[in-house]
């Protein structure tokens, strides 16, 4: 289901305001996030962040098409390689 | 034979039923246009005058995406979350669903037909 309109868009707001003194700035240096569940906000476009999976930092680089997403979205937690053939199964 | 936004060609049934032949259009909005035409739902499409027919395809070309302009529009969504690299675009490319579906059993119209993987139940010791 998605999320009420009236609330507006859920962004933390620790790396609201990284992002926010990063563009007052002018440097640009990857953003370590664990927020995954932030949306991704206009501000955020042209910004490198290194979205954890649960690992390791996934490098995400945000262009504008990807605004109104979250940014877990673009750091997959699963490794999927595919199944196991049957001789192999055992040794692993 | 009525002859609607380009290829489709209903006929012989109700006018609500028969719109329903071209994509992008279902029960719903198939009852807005009648409407908006000024036509009787439950009029045949044989029994259409020139006139109503006319009235039909400009309330459509007016008020609704219909046929090639819908499908390409669906499709650039689709390439869009493909290019963007997001969850949803790396399921398109898998052909798996998008949507949170199980994929243990069923999803078969994502997957399409069962690949039988040979040698399934050799060792029964």
């Amino acid at each position: 289901m998605a999320r009420s309109l009236k609330k507006g868009p859920y962004i933390d707001f620790r790396l609201e305001n990284k992002v926010q003194i990063m563009s007052d700035s002018g440097k640009k240096s990857v953003i370590k996030t664990w927020s995954r569940r932030s949306m991704i906000s206009p501000d955020f476009v042209g910004h490198t962040f290194a979205v954890h999976n649960g690992n390791k930092f996934i490098p995400v680089y945000v262009t504008e098409n990807m605004v109104g997403h979250k940014l877990g979205e673009f750091a997959p937690t699963r490794n999927f390689r595919g199944h196991v053939a049957k001789k192999d199964r055992g040794k692993r | 034979m009525a002859r609607i936004s380009g290829v489709d060609i209903p006929d012989n049934k109700r006018g609500e039923i028969s719109l329903t032949y071209i994509y992008g259009i279902g029960r719903r909005s198939a009852q807005m246009i009648l409407t908006k035409a000024g036509v009787d739902w439950n009029k045949k499409v044989g029994d259409w005058s020139d006139d109503e027919s006319n009235a039909i395809r400009n309330v459509i070309s007016e008020e609704l995406k219909v046929e090639g302009v819908l499908k390409s529009e669906v499709q650039l969504s689709i390439k869009r979350l493909l290019d963007i690299g997001c969850y949803r675009g790396l399921r398109h490319r898998k052909g798996l669903p998008v949507r949170g579906q199980r994929t243990k059993n069923n999803a078969r119209t994502r997957k399409g037909k069962r690949k039988t993987v040979a040698n399934k139940k050799t060792a029964l010791k």
